[in-house]
C-alpha cells in the first residue's frame, strides 16, 4: 500500500560520521577527562571536589560515570526570546537559526573597501541591517567599536544592539566581572533578573584553551551564566596540527572532551542549566600557519563536531559562513556559500559568522547581505522537496495534455511561492536595474545595504527601561572614561 | 674538512632528523673539527635551505619544527664544546618573547621561538599572560635586542602597547626593539602603538628580527643603564 502524500517528503540531512565511529569518539573523549584529564582553576576546585572529582596539580580528573549523569540534566532544547517575549530561536533538535559572527575588531569600510577599525556607528549600522533581514533569527555584539574605552567594550556593545534591535542576542564577555554587567544590563531590559531567567534575551559564548583546559575567565562564566539561568554556548576551537591532533576525528574527540569538561562543570554549579554544544574549530594551514574558516576541512570539523553534540541529545552550535579572503569577492563568497549549505544541512541550532572575513579578523555589512542570499538558498532547500496537492503531476497533466501551458494553471498561481525563493536585488536573475546599469554585485550589495537602512524603523523600549540603560550606561562607563554614548543618538531626546 | 660529514649535517637538519644532526656532532668533535666550522658550514647553511624550501612551499610548518629540533639537538652538542673553547657561537642577538597580558595563546608564539633559535637567535620565552613590566624586566637583566610579543583576541591585543609603555617606564625603548604579532594584529595596529615592527608569520618574524638586528649596528648604540 502506498503511503498517503502527505507522510512523503523529507527534510535534507547530512551526516558525517556513523554511529560506531560517534561512540569511539565518545569513548575517547571519556577518557581523555580522565587521563590526562582536564586542566582547571581554583575557582571551580572545591566544586568538583564535591562532586568526587580528583583535582592535583590544577588538573581534573573528571570519571565517565559521573560526567554521563550531568551531561543526562542537560535541557534538550531552549528558546531565545525577542524583546516582545515571543519564542525566536529554538534552540533543539534540527532547527537551524543564523547569526552574524562577533568580535571582529575591523570592518571593511563601505566606501573603500578596505579594513579600517570599527566604530560604534559601524556596529548600529550592521545591527539596523540585521534587523530587517528574516534570515537571521538573532544578532550578534559584532564588532569592538574602537571609539569605546576598551575596558567597558563588551556590555557597551550589548547595549547597542539591546537599544537598536528587537531580535535576541549570541554574546560573551571577555572578563568574569564584565560578564556581571551585561547580565545587569539584560536584567534591565527585561526589567528584572527573573524574567531574564524566564524568557533568556541572550546567549554567552564560552570558550576554553585548547587543549582541555578551562582558564580563569572561562570556568567563572560557567558557573556564573549556569547560577544566572542565562543560557551558555561552550565555542571549543581546537586548531587540529596545533593544539589539537592533527586529525580531523581526532580534534573531534578533544572538541567533544573539551565540551563535556565544561558541561561538567556548569552542570555542578546548576543542575539543568540550559548550554549548548558548541564550537569553532579549524584546521592549521601548514603552509601559513593560518586557521582558515573557508577550508572545507574546517567545516567538516564543525559537522562532525555537532554530530556529536546531536547524538547526546544536546543544543548545538558552530561557526561558519565566514570567509578568508580578505576582500567580498568569489573566494570569500565560494566559502560561505558552501560552508553554509553545508552547515544547514548538518541540523545546526544557531550557524554564526555570516558577515565575516579575513580569517574572522573582518566583518563586512555588503558581506552580510550576501551572506544572507546564501542563508535564503540553505532555508529553502530544508524544506526540502515535499508533494503539495492531490498528486504530484498527473492531475496538472490531465489539465494541460501535451500542450504544457502549466503556466495557466491554478495550480501554479497557488503554488508558485511555496516552490521558488524569490532572492533580493543582491541576486543577478535577469531583472534590469532601475536606472539601466548593470552593477556587478559588490555594487548590488551595497544597494541593498542602504536600501535596507533607509526602511529601518528603530522599534524604542519603553521609556523607563530606555532611561535606566542610559542612566546604567552613564554610571558604569563614567569611571572608565566614557565621554557621551556613542552609536546612541539623542539619548535624551525621543527616540527616533 | 671532510665534505661529506658537513654534507650530512646540512642534510640532517633538511630531514629534520635529531638523532642524526647529534650524532654526526659528536662524532665532528671526535674527529677534530672545530665547533664553530660545523655550525657555519654544515648545520646553518642546512637551516639556509630549510628556510628557502619553506618560502617556495616545498616544506611545510611540520617539517621546519623538525629541522629546529634537529637544529636545537646538534646545538646541545656543539655549545658545551664552544664553552670550553672559551668561545660562544655569536648570536645574532637576544630575543625576549611572550603572549600578552591576559592571553593564554602562543602557538604562534612558539613558531616564532622556534625559528628565531633555529636562525641563530637567544631566545627567551617568559610563555604567557605577560605584564609589560615582566618583559621590560626580563629585557633589562639579559640586555635583550628585541621584545616580541603575540596576541591572538582582540581584546588581549591592546596590552601590546603596555609592553611598549613599560620599556618606556623603564629607559629600555632605545635598546630594544619590539616586534608585534598574532592574528588580530596589523602593520597599522604596530605603528599605532609605537612599535617597531609587526610579523605575520614565523619566518617574516626571522627576517624582520634580522632586518631590526642590522639597525642595530650603529656606533652610537646606547649602553643598558
Amino acid at each position: 500500500m502506498r503511503p498517503p502524500l502527505h507522510r512523503l517528503g523529507m527534510r535534507p540531512k547530512l551526516e558525517l560520521l556513523d554511529k560506531p565511529l560517534i561512540e569511539r569518539i565518545l569513548e575517547e573523549a571519556f577518557q581523555l577527562i580522565d587521563d590526562p584529564g582536564v586542566r582547571v582553576v581554583p575557582y571551580v576546585e572545591d566544586l568538583l571536589r564535591a562532586a568526587g572529582i580528583t583535582v592535583k596539580d590544577g588538573v581534573a580528573h573528571i570519571p565517565e560515570a559521573l560526567a554521563r549523569r550531568l551531561l543526562d540534566l542537560v535541557p534538550r532544547g531552549f528558546c531565545l526570546y525577542d524583546r516582545l517575549g515571543k519564542p525566536a530561536v529554538h534552540y533543539t533538535g534540527d532547527t537551524v537559526h543564523f547569526d552574524p559572527g562577533s568580535s571582529c575588531l575591523n570592518i571593511l569600510d563601505p566606501d573603500t573597501q578596505q579594513p579600517r577599525p570599527a566604530m560604534s556607528t559601524d556596529l548600529v549600522r550592521l545591527v539596523q541591517v540585521a534587523e530587517m533581514l528574516p534570515q537571521f533569527a538573532a544578532q550578534s555584539t559584532a564588532m569592538v567599536c574602537n571609539d569605546v574605552p576598551q575596558d567597558i567594550g563588551d556590555w557597551y556593545r550589548l547595549l547597542l544592539v539591546l537599544w537598536y534591535s528587537e531580535k535576541p542576542v549570541v554574546t560573551g564577555a571577555f572578563s568574569a566581572q564584565s560578564l556581571h554587567t551585561l547580565i545587569d544590563l539584560l536584567a534591565v531590559e527585561s526589567r528584572g533578573r527573573e524574567n531574564l531567567r524566564r524568557n533568556p534575551r541572550a546567549i554567552f559564548d564560552v570558550c576554553p584553551s585548547p587543549p582541555l583546559n578551562w582558564s580563569e575567565f572561562a570556568s567563572q562564566n560557567l558557573v556564573d551564566l549556569a547560577r544566572a539561568g542565562v543560557p551558555a554556548e561552550i565555542v571549543s576551537m581546537p586548531l587540529a596540527g596545533a593544539t589539537a591532533p592533527v586529525t580531523l576525528v581526532g580534534s573531534v574527540v578533544q572538541h567533544a572532551a573539551e565540551c563535556i569538561s565544561g558541561i561538567t562543570i556548569h552542570q555542578l554549579a546548576q543542575p539543568g542549566a540550559p548550554i549548548v554544544w558548541g564550537g569553532a574549530p579549524a584546521i592549521f594551514d601548514m603552509r601559513s600557519g593560518k586557521t582558515p574558516m573557508g577550508a572545507i576541512e574546517t567545516v567538516m570539523l564543525d559537522l562532525s563536531c555537532s554530530q556529536v553534540g546531536k547524538y547526546l541529545g544536546l543544543p548545538t552550535h558552530a561557526y561558519l559562513v565566514a570567509g578568508d579572503g580578505r576582500f567580498v569577492d568569489a573566494q570569500v563568497e565560494m566559502e560561505s556559500g558552501i560552508s553554509t549549505v553545508l552547515g544547514a544541512l548538518a541540523g545546526i541550532n544557531m550557524i554564526s559568522g555570516a558577515g565575516m572575513l579575513d580569517f574572522l579578523a573582518c566583518h563586512s555589512i555588503e558581506k552580510l547581505v550576501i551572506d544572507a542570499e546564501a542563508i535564503a538558498s540553505a532555508q529553502r532547500l530544508l524544506e526540502g522537496v515535499q508533494p503539495r496537492g492531490v498528486s504530484l503531476a498527473v492531475d496538472m497533466f490531465a489539465q494541460t495534455g501535451l500542450q504544457g501551458d502549466f503556466l495557466k494553471l491554478k495550480e501554479t498561481r497557488a503554488l508558485f511561492r511555496k516552490e521558488q525563493h524569490f532572492p533580493s536585488s543582491v541576486i543577478d536573475r535577469g531583472l534590469p536595474a532601475p536606472d539601466g546599469t548593470s552593477p556587478d554585485i559588490l555594487q548590488r550589495a551595497k544597494h541593498r545595504v542602504d536600501e535596507l537602512i533607509s526602511t529601518y524603523e528603530r522599534h524604542a523600549l519603553p521609556s523607563d527601561v530606555e532611561q535606566e540603560l542610559i542612566a546604567f550606561a552613564q554610571r558604569a562607563g563614567a569611571a572608565f572614561g566614557l565621554k557621551g554614548l556613542p552609536g546612541i543618538l539623542n539619548p535624551d531626546l525621543a527616540p527616533a | 674538512m671532510p665534505n661529506d660529514t658537513l654534507s650530512a649535517m646540512r642534510q640532517s637538519i633538511i630531514e629534520g632528523a635529531p638523532d642524526t644532526a647529534s650524532s654526526l656532532a659528536q662524532r665532528a668533535l671526535s674527529d677534530g673539527m672545530a665547533p664553530i666550522d660545523a655550525i657555519n658550514n654544515g648545520y646553518v647553511p642546512g637551516m639556509h635551505d630549510v628556510g628557502e624550501q619553506f618560502a617556495r612551499g616545498q616544506m611545510f610548518l611540520p617539517d621546519m619544527m623538525a629541522s629546529a629540533e634537529a637544529m636545537r639537538a646538534a646545538m646541545a652538542v656543539l655549545d658545551p664544546e664552544l664553552r670550553k673553547l672559551g668561545t660562544e657561537r655569536p648570536t645574532a642577538g637576544v630575543v625576549v618573547l611572550g603572549t600578552t597580558k591576559g592571553d593564554i595563546h602562543e602557538i604562534g608564539k612558539i613558531l616564532v621561538g622556534t625559528m628565531l633559535t633555529a636562525h641563530g637567535f637567544m631566545v627567551h620565552d617568559l610563555g604567557v599572560d605577560v605584564a609589560g613590566e615582566k618583559f621590560a624586566a626580563k629585557a633589562r637583566e639579559l640586555k635583550a635586542d628585541i621584545v616580541g610579543v603575540s596576541a591572538l583576541l582582540t581584546t588581549t591585543m591592546r596590552n601590546q602597547k603596555g609592553v611598549v609603555e613599560a620599556l618606556e617606564t623603564a629607559g629600555l625603548r632605545a635598546q630594544v626593539k619590539i616586534i608585534v604579532g598574532g592574528a588580530p594584529v596589523t602593520r597599522r595596529w604596530a605603528e599605532e602603538i609605537g612599535a617597531d615592527g609587526y610579523a605575520k608569520d614565523a619566518m617574516s618574524a626571522v627576517s624582520l628580527a634580522q632586518e631590526l638586528m642590522q639597525r642595530k649596528q650603529q656606533p652610537e648604540l646606547q649602553q643598558f643603564m
